[in-house]
């Protein structure tokens, strides 16, 4: 879903143009400290095939057929930051090349396409794997989710963006509905073939998947008849961060009860927090002017559309992105008072 | 494979344009497309004098209509989109042979669909007339990440490999008798693509292994740099000056 | 007297598993001496490009030692390494990443810091060495085959190396790019290392030979004495041409 030029409008072109170059600037500096110097080539390479892959069709039924994104995918298999990077120049390739997304929408695409989808898969990838024991089963059905709530999420994004900055008046729980409705359809498209791809490098490659980093084992080699330890490739890029994780998690857990509190009085949580957060915010969008993330008015849920599931998907979605930059902060504050 | 060098879009000659420096012509797009969107909507006429505009640029780089149209056609997803907008949005109803239009939404597709439209053409228009080395060295010198530019660049020279590498695959696919039909394939495809992806990676790995090998530290030389003059630079801006003048005009008219 | 100082390459107890678990080298040693130019057989898997990453330090970690021109291959010269040690990979794509012929073979000698009519002079003596000088303006992928692999000897010749590594240099070549290739090896003054199954090449272009074998030398000796010993070939699945009879040619060498 390459948004075209004209579709959100200036302002919020400028500031997602704004956010996009950030992100990209924080991605260059990270994909700088965990590839340095083959960061170029690599990349390069893997943008290519997320270039590639996204040619690729999977048949779905009677001549229609669907595609990857690649957005998890390449979080998974790459790490968050070189993810970003890869989708975002594929993204400016393609709008350059074949004019596939507007120019002054590359902000909004590269916030929505690259950042929202990489950096959610991988929030979601790296606290299941953390969670769950460590077998190849369990990093697909991380994959599994990581990707199939990286789908939602862009469009909850998306939605987010259009509600700010859309030129159409068009009320935003059909925007939300349609967006996200389909966009969960996609969204287990691209978590059934994201689950699978990694489970195939996984199978060959191991040390390839960069979610999964931390699951290989030592190996021994064979000199003149004897085992002798190998000296480890590199100097181990993950010392621990397990501590790091939990605080994380328990972070974004406390801030989900946080807001599921704040946002509602009646005990339904997460579908409430979804509710309020943007999905249902369509009549009070039209009298307020201001920030929509300060509506929080407690409404009933009265819009039958949003089904428990759909709603609990798209909680835990929102969950994960406000968790991140907790987390992140966390992990960025730790990593500053090591060097130091 | 062999497409390589000049990409799909790209139709070679040796008109004005086309001898533009890039980054003049990328400047002058990104600011042509920025005033066509801050242009109010209400100015039709003004949306006119911009495709005008754009024809008159078209003509000068001998860009034929019938292509320029055709590549139109990679907008179609939103035109879809747009199409359904009189019917979705909110406010003031108006009918239009029987069928209850928003005439909100009616602006709102023809803003879509005019900016949007515009948008597609000058970039078609960028991409018809210019390299993709062209293009690289462009985006070079207007100062973007260098790291950017040596990702951007990795894709494309290596684009049509791993292309060439999947349709490899699936000819051997094929050719053994298989033929993905639904969701019980997606499990060979999807091995094709990890297959791919560590194919892809190992082949940055190699690459990367060629380029150390030759005394890369993580910075690649400048070997080319491209410059315009003075009057390059006014014959390119000449486009976006002249929209700026018609969008003034639409906000003050 | 010091042995480093006469070889160019020593490599002694060199062993490696890849991180699959699948081990490669099992205690690999060997020596070449200055101006020497060496075959390196053995059959699909046995370890012959693992052993090439070894040599210029890509690939490290395993056990034993590498030694170039007197220096230890290792972090600490990692940078003269590479520059001493050409690596010609078996696909020239990995090794042209660079938009044209020009910037690719100017690659090795800019990383180094060279540039101006001294960076261009190298670049047209490397190009001219293997008779690729008016391709320098092309784009590497529009090349046939043979041609891209004389650019890529070519990007490793311009950086002036102490020994050139070719991984299977004729493979993929037709008959006529085969002979072009080898004479143009054979007018080269520098230290040759050829890895390669194929035997006739072997026997054309190097007087000595070693047999890379499950991992380690299982021969070394003068290459036509080795393909010579059909106990010794048929022991290392090593097979000659149809036809082909080792003694009855005379070496050009």
């Amino acid at each position: 879903m390459h948004v075209p030029d004209g579709f959100i409008d200036a302002p919020i072109s400028a500031a997602t143009a704004v956010v996009a170059a950030g992100a990209i600037a924080v991605s260059l500096r990270g994909a700088r400290r965990e590839l340095d110097e083959r960061t170029a080539p690599l990349a390069g390479l893997v943008a290519a095939f997320i270039f590639a892959v996204q040619m690729l069709n999977f048949p779905v039924a009677a001549g229609t057929s669907g595609h990857l994104l690649g957005g998890a995918l390449a979080a998974i298999l790459v790490g968050p930051y070189t993810g970003v990077l890869c989708v975002s120049v594929v993204l400016l390739m393609q709008g350059i090349l074949f004019a596939d997304g507007g120019l002054t929408a590359l902000g909004v695409n590269i916030t929505d396409m690259a950042i929202t989808t990489t950096v959610v898969a991988y929030a979601v990838f790296r606290g299941l794997v953390k969670v769950l024991p460590r077998t190849r089963r369990s990093v697909t059905a991380a994959s599994f989710t990581a990707a199939l709530l990286s789908v939602p999420a862009a469009a909850l994004v998306f939605t987010l963006l259009y509600s700010l900055g859309g030129t159409t008046d068009v009320s935003l729980s059909k925007v939300a509905t349609a967006m996200i409705g389909v966009h969960v359809l996609i969204g287990i498209g691209e978590a059934a073939i994201t689950a699978l791809t990694v489970g195939a490098v996984i199978a060959v490659r191991p040390d390839l998947v960069y979610g999964a980093r931390g699951l290989e084992q030592r190996l021994k080699l064979r000199v003149n008849g004897e085992l002798v330890d190998a000296a480890p490739q590199l100097a181990p890029v993950h010392t621990s961060h397990r501590k790091v994780w939990l605080t994380g998690l328990a972070a974004s857990l406390l801030l989900a009860g946080f807001v599921s509190f704040y946002a509602s009085s009646n005990p339904d949580g997460l579908e409430k927090v979804a509710a309020d957060h943007g999905i249902d915010r369509k009549a009070k969008e039209h009298a307020s002017a201001d920030s929509p993330l300060a509506d929080y008015g407690v409404r009933d849920v009265e819009d039958t559309r949003l089904s428990g599931g759909l709603a609990g998907v798209i909680g835990v979605g929102v969950t994960v992105v406000a968790g991140t930059g907790v987390f992140w902060a966390v992990r960025k504050r730790r990593n500053t008072s090591q060097v130091a | 494979m062999g497409a390589g060098h000049a990409h799909r879009l790209y139709r070679h000659g040796h008109s004005p344009v086309h001898a533009l420096p890039p980054h003049t012509k990328l400047a002058a797009v990104f600011a042509f497309v920025v005033v066509v969107v801050s242009t109010p909507r209400e100015a039709m006429w003004a949306f006119g004098l911009y495709a005008v505009l754009l024809g008159l640029v078209a003509y000068a780089a001998r860009v034929p209509a019938a292509f320029l149209l055709r590549r139109l056609l990679i907008e179609i997803p939103f035109v879809a989109f747009a199409v359904l907008m009189p019917f979705v949005a909110e406010g003031e109803q108006v009918t239009v042979l029987g069928v209850q239009l928003s005439l909100n939404g009616l602006w709102g597709a023809w803003n879509v669909l005019a900016k949007g439209t515009l948008g597609v053409a000058a970039s078609v228009l960028l991409a018809a007339t210019t390299e993709l080395r062209e293009l690289l060295l462009g985006l070079q010198r207007l100062r973007l990440p260098p790291l950017l530019v040596q990702i951007a660049s990795f894709m494309i020279r290596y684009g049509d490999v791993i292309t060439d590498e999947m349709r490899r695959m699936r000819i051997a696919r094929e050719s053994r008798g298989f033929e993905a039909r639904g969701v019980r394939h997606w499990g060979v495809l999807a091995k094709s693509a990890g297959a791919l992806f560590i194919r892809s990676y190992e082949r940055g790995e190699r690459v990367h292994l060629a380029m150390v090998s030759r005394g890369y530290a993580g910075s690649m030389p400048v070997i080319d740099e491209v410059t315009a003059s003075r009057a390059q630079w006014s014959y390119a801006l000449a486009l976006p000056s002249a929209a700026l003048v018609v969008c003034l005009l639409g906000w003050t008219l | 007297m010091d042995p480093v100082t006469t070889f160019s390459l020593d490599v002694s107890g060199l062993a490696f598993a890849y991180p699959d678990g699948h081990q490669a080298l099992f205690g690999v040693d060997f020596t070449v001496a200055r101006g020497e130019r060496v075959a390196l057989l053995g059959p699909n898997g046995a370890g012959k490009t693992t052993l090439v990453l070894h040599l210029n330090g890509i690939l490290t970690g395993g056990a034993g030692t590498v030694t170039v021109a007197g220096l230890p291959v290792g972090k600490r010269h990692m940078a003269e390494i590479r520059r001493r040690v050409g690596i010609v990979f078996q696909d020239p794509d990995d090794q042209l990443f660079m938009p044209t012929v020009r910037e690719d073979v100017a690659f090795g000698p800019a990383a180094a810091g060279m540039k101006g009519a001294e960076l261009e002079q190298r670049v047209r003596t490397a190009l001219e060495l293997v008779g690729m000088a008016d391709f320098a303006d092309r784009p590497p992928h529009h090349l046939s085959f043979g041609q891209r692999r004389r650019v890529a000897v070519a990007t490793v010749l311009a950086m002036e190396p102490e020994i050139l590594v070719l991984d299977e240099p004729s493979s993929n070549l037709d008959p006529a790019s085969r002979r072009e290739l080898a004479d143009i090896l054979r007018s080269l003054d520098v230290t040759v290392l050829m890895v390669t199954h194929d035997l006739p090449y072997a026997l054309e272009l190097c007087p000595r030979a070693l047999i890379l074998s499950d991992g380690v030398i299982a021969a070394d000796g003068k290459t036509g004495e080795l393909l010579a010993d059909e106990a010794l070939m048929r022991a290392h699945r090593l097979e000659l041409p149809f036809g082909f009879d080792p003694r009855s040619v005379t070496m050009g060498a």
